[in-house]
Order: structure tokens, then C-alpha cells, then sequence
């Protein structure tokens, strides 16, 4: 079970917006924001002010300031107060005035849901290169939760606008005071707002990010749209394996600050039948068991897929009957060292287990 | 004379089907007609056949209750629709995507007049994006004064805040005068701009497609020489008056469906179940919850727009008494083709060649049809070929089913006896007589409905809001025309709308009641 190595993409045009929605959505692992409400607005962005060239960070100036750039707020609210379309420009601006330096590139924090789909549409207007990396390689709930973060990368002022134009920069004391600072500023944005933090020269990032994300989630969309056999290609090029194969027997699902919490069971069909597995769920899918046996658990990538298409649902989206597949596969090597595991690994979202690599926990 | 009878009457596509029930819903007279590719002449026909089959007692009927899907086929085939002008409130947010940019070029070419974006609009909590530009509006309705025949509002967050909608229709009648068709956003759909605004803009285009429905029907009334009370189903499974229908004409797509389930509970007394309607290309699953259709949660495309209004939640798969039945008996290749209508000419029971689902029910000795006995060596094939349809039926039930507990299955559609009577995944399988008339009876003992809809924080006021809102439903109900005597809150619907502050839900109820009697 090993992963196959993926060829960069140099560019992305309008006919790559799919493919790169259905990766960011199965790397959301059930988390992350619906992808759907974001392809209308990057194939529009691409439509009017052209394609977006993907970069290595290797390439790009070893002072140029990249910019990371992730969506912040409720989802549901997105989809009614749609962007401006002149966010990143403020925020571009707003960062070049902080650091005295132009930007020089974008870069998603998050590749996992809508967030690894939406900074394409801003390099789009914004006319910058996008790099082929981001801070999780999936998609995790708390802003905290990134490489740059467990790498200790220095904490620069985070810097935040919303669509009517109104900006703030903070510069945190705290991982906790970055999240709550960040927070009012987007309740008071309405609900949604869009941030850059961890802004760092190009050198500085490098070898502290998760690479070939972007290329990554256009090759699954690639591969899988396109076969019969999505679960057996998607297998193969993830180094995936998949948990069970089956129907949605029970949802348990509340909704509680802004989180979903809950969990779903999956009752296994054909070669499977008999079997049943558990997925608990806080915001993404954090750890999958069968008979109280630990089958793979944070921050290796849980996703549970329309067992025909191939296609990553959401959290909020499964409901009862529904034909599926649970797959797993390993997260990025940079997730599994003792400081990264206190911050993604079980124990920092509370189950007392410890954290069991999917290579060693399955079969 | 007593106007005791009420004609039920369904166009689908293939289909134009009628039935008479009097007050106690005996039907009196039924008949199946083709639908014509000019709709009326259909109409006409099955009007025509159960007026004379009742014969003098015609002058009975005081009610015609119609479903029908040409508001569906305008959208599909980009045909009449009205030329519509959309108005989007809410500035500076949502610049980045206009109005209909998403939809297919076609269907955009034929409704689209112009699309702005002006300022307005609230935020979640009920604050103000900015204040509507009413100079905007004007200035923006003056430069399609020629052109539009209906203008669809769209504000930001008007499901809560309702306010910008209704003012910019005020001064729509300014401009263009009180005979302006309008469309507000909030009327038609719930919380999710695009979806809402795009089934807002139908809703504009479709105005003179229901319109031109609802004179064709009262002249082939007035034709049969009838004076007639005339009311249209919509997708709920109740019925509009026609002033209302002429105001949402959207909420006719999905009716026949909606009939269908409704016809079922009537046909079988049961209120939860889940109900087939087999057809001759494909079949609808849909289920029945306190005798209404299942509502979908989910967006529903139509002609290739994403919308979010109410659907009856369903299920279709293409598999029909005519689906065409190819492969070998070892692996039987069944649909999605279907003979459709010419079931009769190409199928091997009557002398085609096509083997279809039809010969393969004639064969295993299920039905008796047809004048031609069905060729020994097409048997087996045949045999795996219900086999298999029989087990995509019982995915199908599988998929729809939810929680554990077993329901009924009704089996109704010309061809409801592709469903075994021992199909697994259900209590038991009902076939009720008239089954393949199920959408005009469903549209024949329909009832109607009001609704009240508000935005209601949890706390101490929420019981007394709920109280509130259910008296109004039921207020509505009966200025519709339901018997007061027998009207009640039928469903109850919150959504969570905010998680900023405090906890509070958007309430849609509805009440229903039996038509008064004439």
C-alpha cells in the first residue's frame, strides 16, 4: 500500500474546478464546508480575469511574501451572503501595507473542503500564482491546527476583512487569543470573513508545509470522475484502505457552538455483510472502530464516499440508507511526530485512545 | 341542483387521466387519455369522455381540480416563457456571482431582459448591508419598461428580513404600474441566495404559462357548457385557488407526483407507507408521512438551475412496464430504453419485436395482455430480466426507506404490477383498484391549504409565537376555501437559522382542511 507519486499541475483552468472541488471534498474527510456553492464562484473568477498558475514553493522567490488565505465563519452563511469579489484585494493590500513587502504568491491553509477551492477564485483576481501546498493536507476545525503552528513558525499578525471593506490586523498573545480574536471579528463581519495568518517568506515555509496538495486533489478528481471503479482507483492512488463497504444504519448528529458532534454507523453489504462500523464525527471524521477495535483514527483521513461515484459526503449531508464506502489512508508524515499528535492527534479532540497509524492498526 | 361531483384531472406526460368523484369520493366515471402535444385537445378529450359518461348528471360537477406538468416542459424545452428582469439586493456582498450567470446559455437567452445587483439587504441577525438603493431600482426598472413581462427580487437574508423585498415591490407598482407581475424571493424559497433567487426567477417566467393552462382549462369547461368552481394542485399535495397559482406558478412542477402519493393514502386509508408509481418509462418512489408527500431537503435542479424550493422527495429509476429488455439470459441487459407509448405496436404481446418488462410479466403468467403469445425462446431471457428489475425495485425501496421500522408499500401507475406482491424490504404490498389513476384521484380529493411562516428566537415567547402561527394557518385555510369545521395543522417545520446569538428557528406551518361544501 503506497502512494503514488503525483506529476505537478503547472495551471488551472475552468475545466479543473471539478476535479479540484471532488479532492478538496473527500480531503475535508466530512469536514470543511460544502465545495458545491464554490465552483460557481472560482469557473466565474476564471471565466473573467483568466487561469491560475500552481507553484512550487522552491520556485517562488526565497523573500517573496506568500500569502495563506482561508474562508472563516458559518457555511450556511456563505451560501446566502455571497463574496464581493474585492476581499483578497483589501486583504493583499492590508498585508502588504503590515509587512512593507508585495505578496508574491497565495497559498490555501487549508486544502480539505470549500477552503482548499475558494483561494483559487482570489489568485484568480488577485493575478498571482497559487502554491501547491497548504498547512493540513485535509481539513481540521481549529486554526491552531496547522503545520505552521506544530512547526513553530512565528505567529505574525493575522490580518482579516469582510466584504464591506472593513480590515483588521491582530497580533495575537496566544494560539487561544488568535482563535478569539479572530472569531469576534467575524461575528461582527456578519458571520463570514476572510483571513491570511502565518504570513512568511517563501524560505521560511518551506519544508513546514504539506506539498502537492493542490495537484493532489485535482489528480483524485481526475482519476475517479472519469472510472467505473472509483473505490479501487481512489484505493490505488492514496494508499487507501477501505474500512467497509455498506449502508448508513444510524445517524446521531447535534449541532453545538458552531460544531457538529456525533456519529454515524455503517452496517457492512456484500463481502462485508455482518461487519459494522462506528465513525465518530466532530466537524470532520475523527476515528472509525468495529467492535470497539480502533480501525484508524486522527489525523490519518477519514472520508466516507458514495459507494458508486466515488464522491466525498459531508458531515451534514449523510442520511440514513445511503449506499457507501469509509476509506482511509495516511496523513502526512509531518502529522506523526509527538508535538504534531498533541495538537491533531485523538487525545487534543478528547478520546482517551492513543493515536495507531492506519499501516499498522488495519489487517 | 346540487354541485355534488368533482372532476379530478392530471396531464402528465403521456397521460391526460379524469375521474368524477361525488361528496362521498365514489368515482362516478374515469378515463386514461394521450396527452397531445398541444395539451388542450388532451384535456379536452378526457373532460369530454367522463362528461358523457355520466350523462345528464354532469350538471352536478361544481369542482375541476387540476394537476399539470406544463410549467415543467416550459423550463425543459425553453418554450413561452416570460421575459423576466431579476433584481438582486444586498451590495456590496454578492458582486462576485450575477444574477443567472450559472444557468445554461439557452434558457438564460430566452427568460433573461437584465440582471443588477443593487444595494440593500441584512445580515443574519437583522442588520442592515447597506440601505436600499431605491433610486437604483428605478432607475433600473425604467430601462426594461419595454421589455419585461414579470421582475424577480432577490434580497440578502430576506427568508428572515423580509422588508427590502416588499418595499422595491411597492415601487415596481410606481413605475410600472400595479399590473406588473412580481416575484419576491422570500415567498418562494429558504435561506441559500442562488437557489432561492434562481427559483424566484422561474417563478417570473412561468407566470403566463400557468396563466394560458388555467384559460385553456376554463374554456374546455365552458365548452362542456359547465359553470365550475376550478382550483390547481401543487406540489404539496394540496390545492391553489387560482389568483394564488397565478402568483406561484413554480409550485405547480412536482404535482403530479404529489398527487400520485396523495391518490394512494386515499385509494388504501393508510397514512405512511411508501408509494410506487410505475409508469411506462420509469418509476418514482416517494413516501408518505401523515398522509403528505415526503419533502425534500436537498436542491433540486430544473433545466439545469440549481433551485430550493419544496419538492416531494423522490426517487426514479428507469424501469417501466415498456422498458426494453436486451443481453442473454445469463446477463439481461434491462433499460434505460424504454417504447414509451408505442408499448402497444413494438412490444412481442402484440405482435413487435421489442421484448419489454410487459412480455416478461405476460410470461411468468403475472398478467394477461396482449394478442400474441410471447416466443419460447425470448422466455428465460425475460425471466432474469424481471429478476433483475425486481431487485433494482428493491434497492430502490431499500434507499428510501427510514429507520428500521417496516411500512407498507402502495403499488399504483399502469404498470404497478412490475411490483411483486412479495417484494422484500416492506410490510406489505397494497393494489388498489384505480391505482393507475392515482394522481387525478390524488388531485380529485385533495385539500387545501394555508401556511404561515416566521422567525422565532427560543424563549419564553416561542410557545405563544407557535400558537399564534398555527390560528393563522388555519385562518388562511378556510379564507381558501376549507371547511372550518374541519381544518388542521397538517405539518410543522423549524430550521436553525443562527449560531451567533440566541437560538432562533425559522417556523413554517401549515394547516389543511376538505373543501366546504358548494
Amino acid at each position: 500500500m503506497s502512494k503514488k507519486r503525483i506529476t505537478a499541475i503547472a495551471q488551472i483552468n475552468k475545466d479543473d474546478v471539478e476535479d479540484l472541488a471532488f479532492g478538496c471534498a473527500l480531503l475535508g474527510t466530512g469536514g470543511g464546508g460544502s465545495v458545491g456553492g464554490s465552483i460557481l464562484e472560482v469557473k466565474s473568477a476564471i471565466r473573467k480575469f483568466g487561469p491560475v498558475s500552481v507553484v512550487q514553493l522552491e520556485d517562488v522567490a526565497a523573500d517573496g511574501l506568500v500569502m495563506p488565505i482561508c474562508g472563516i465563519g458559518a457555511p450556511t452563511i456563505s451560501f446566502e451572503m455571497l463574496n464581493n469579489g474585492g476581499e483578497a484585494h483589501l486583504l493583499r493590500q492590508e498585508v502588504e501595507r503590515v509587512f512593507n513587502k508585495p505578496v508574491v504568491a497565495i497559498m490555501a491553509s487549508e486544502i480539505g473542503g470549500s477552503n482548499g477551492v475558494e483561494p483559487v477564485m482570489w489568485a484568480s483576481r488577485l493575478g498571482l500564482p497559487i502554491v501547491d501546498a497548504d498547512t493540513m493536507g485535509r481539513a481540521f476545525p481549529e486554526v491552531q491546527m496547522g503545520s505552521f503552528f506544530v512547526r513553530g513558525l512565528p505567529l505574525t499578525p493575522i490580518i482579516l476583512v469582510d466584504f464591506q471593506g472593513n480590515s483588521v490586523t491582530i497580533t495575537p498573545t496566544s494560539g487561544e487569543s488568535a482563535e478569539s480574536e479572530s472569531r469576534a471579528f467575524t461575528i461582527a463581519a456578519g458571520g463570514v470573513a476572510l483571513m491570511a495568518d502565518y504570513i512568511n517568506p517563501a524560505a521560511t515555509m518551506i519544508g513546514n508545509v504539506i506539498v502537492g496538495s493542490i495537484s493532489n486533489a485535482i489528480e483524485m478528481g481526475r482519476a475517479v470522475r472519469r472510472t467505473q471503479e472509483p473505490i479501487a482507483r481512489l484505493t490505488e492512488l492514496l494508499g487507501a484502505q477501505a474500512l467497509i463497504t455498506g449502508k448508513i444504519s444510524e445517524i446521531e448528529r447535534h449541532t453545538h457552538g458552531g460544531f457538529v458532534r456525533g456519529s454515524v454507523t455503517i452496517n457492512g453489504t456484500g463481502i462485508d455483510s455482518g461487519r459494522q462500523v462506528r465513525i465518530d464525527i466532530q466537524n470532520e471524521n475523527l476515528v472509525a472502530k468495529e467492535n470497539g477495535r480502533i480501525l484508524a483514527s486522527v489525523p490519518d483521513l477519514i472520508s466516507v464516499l458514495d459507494t458508486q461515484t466515488g464522491t466525498a459526503i459531508a458531515t451534514e449531508e449523510i442520511k440514513y440508507a445511503m449506499r457507501v464506502t469509509a476509506m482511509a489512508w495516511p496523513c502526512d508524515p509531518l502529522w506523526r511526530t509527538e508535538r504534531a499528535l498533541q495538537t491533531v492527534g485523538p487525545r487534543a479532540f478528547g478520546y482517551d485512545i492513543d493515536y495507531v497509524p492506519i499501516e499498522d492498526s488495519v489487517r | 341542483m346540487r354541485l355534488d361531483l368533482r372532476v379530478g384531472m392530471d396531464v402528465g406526460g403521456t397521460n391526460t387521466d379524469a375521474v368524477v368523484l361525488d361528496e362521498n369520493n365514489r368515482i362516478l366515471a374515469r378515463t386514461k387519455q394521450a396527452t397531445t402535444s398541444d395539451v388542450r385537445s388532451g384535456m379536452q378529450n378526457a373532460l369530454t369522455y367522463v362528461i358523457d359518461a355520466l350523462g345528464a348528471d354532469a350538471q352536478r360537477i361544481g369542482r375541476v381540480m387540476l394537476g399539470t406538468t406544463h410549467a415543467t416542459n416550459a423550463i425543459l424545452e425553453r418554450r413561452s416563457l416570460g421575459q423576466v428582469a431579476a433584481i438582486r439586493l444586498g451590495a456590496p456582498a454578492s458582486l462576485s456571482l450575477e444574477p443567472m450567470e450559472s444557468w445554461p446559455d439557452d434558457l438564460r437567452e430566452a427568460v433573461c431582459v437584465d440582471a443588477c445587483i443593487l444595494e440593500g439587504g441584512h445580515y443574519v441577525d437583522g442588520r442592515r448591508i447597506s440601505p436600499l438603493d431605491e433610486d437604483g431600482i428605478r432607475k433600473f426598472l425604467s430601462s426594461v419598461a419595454n421589455t419585461v413581462d414579470a421582475i424577480a427580487i432577490t434580497s440578502i437574508f430576506s427568508p428572515t428580513s423580509p422588508q427590502d423585498e416588499a418595499r422595491a415591490r411597492e415601487i415596481v407598482s410606481e413605475v410600472l404600474g400595479s399590473n406588473m407581475a412580481v416575484t419576491l424571493s422570500h415567498e418562494i424559497g429558504s435561506l441559500g441566495l442562488l437557489e432561492r433567487e434562481n427559483a424566484t426567477i422561474l417563478n417570473a417566467a412561468l407566470f403566463d404559462v400557468v396563466g394560458q393552462v388555467i384559460t385553456a382549462t376554463q374554456d374546455v369547461i365552458n365548452g362542456a357548457g359547465l359553470a365550475v368552481e376550478m382550483w390547481l394542485a401543487q406540489n404539496d399535495g394540496t390545492l391553489m385557488a387560482l389568483d394564488f397559482a397565478r402568483r406561484f406558478p413554480i409550485l405547480t412542477i412536482g404535482s403530479g407526483p404529489a398527487n400520485s402519493l396523495r391518490g394512494a393514502a386515499f385509494l388504501t386509508g393508510l397514512t405512511n407507507s411508501i408509494v410506487v408509481d410505475v409508469g411506462g418509462t420509469s418509476t418514482d418512489f416517494g413516501v408518505l408521512i401523515n398522509g403528505y408527500p415526503r419533502e425534500s431537503a436537498a436542491a433540486v435542479e430544473i433545466g439545469g438551475v440549481r433551485t430550493n424550493f419544496r419538492m416531494p422527495d423522490l426517487l426514479s429509476i428507469a424501469i417501466g412496464g415498456g422498458t426494453i429488455v436486451s443481453g442473454t439470459a445469463a446477463q439481461p441487459l434491462v433499460g434505460p430504453l424504454s417504447v414509451g407509448y408505442r408499448l402497444n405496436t413494438d412490444a412481442l404481446i402484440f405482435g413487435g419485436v421489442t421484448p419489454t418488462l410487459t412480455d416478461a410479466l405476460v410470461a411468468e403468467g403475472r398478467l394477461q395482455l396482449g394478442s400474441h403469445a410471447v416466443p419460447q425462446n425470448e422466455k428465460e431471457k425475460l425471466k432474469s430480466a424481471l429478476q433483475s428489475a425486481t431487485e433494482s425495485i428493491a434497492d430502490a425501496i431499500d434507499r428510501v426507506t427510514v429507520g428500521n421500522a417496516l411500512l407498507p408499500l402502495i403499488a399504483v401507475g399502469g404498470g404497478s404490477l412490475l411490483i411483486p406482491p412479495d417484494i422484500v424490504g416492506v410490510s406489505h404490498v397494497l393494489h388498489p383498484e384505480n391505482g393507475d389513476i392515482a394522481n387525478a384521484i390524488g388531485a380529485a380529493i385533495a385539500w387545501v391549504s394555508g401556511h404561515w411562516e416566521g422567525v422565532v428566537a427560543h424563549g419564553d415567547e416561542f410557545n405563544e409565537a407557535v400558537t399564534n402561527g398555527r390560528a393563522i394557518a388555519c385562518r388562511r385555510a378556510i379564507e381558501a376555501g376549507a371547511d372550518p369545521q374541519l381544518v388542521e395543522v397538517v405539518d410543522q417545520t423549524e430550521t436553525p437559522l443562527s449560531y451567533l446569538s440566541t437560538p432562533t428557528v425559522r417556523l413554517v406551518i401549515k394547516a389543511a382542511g376538505p373543501l366546504s361544501n358548494l
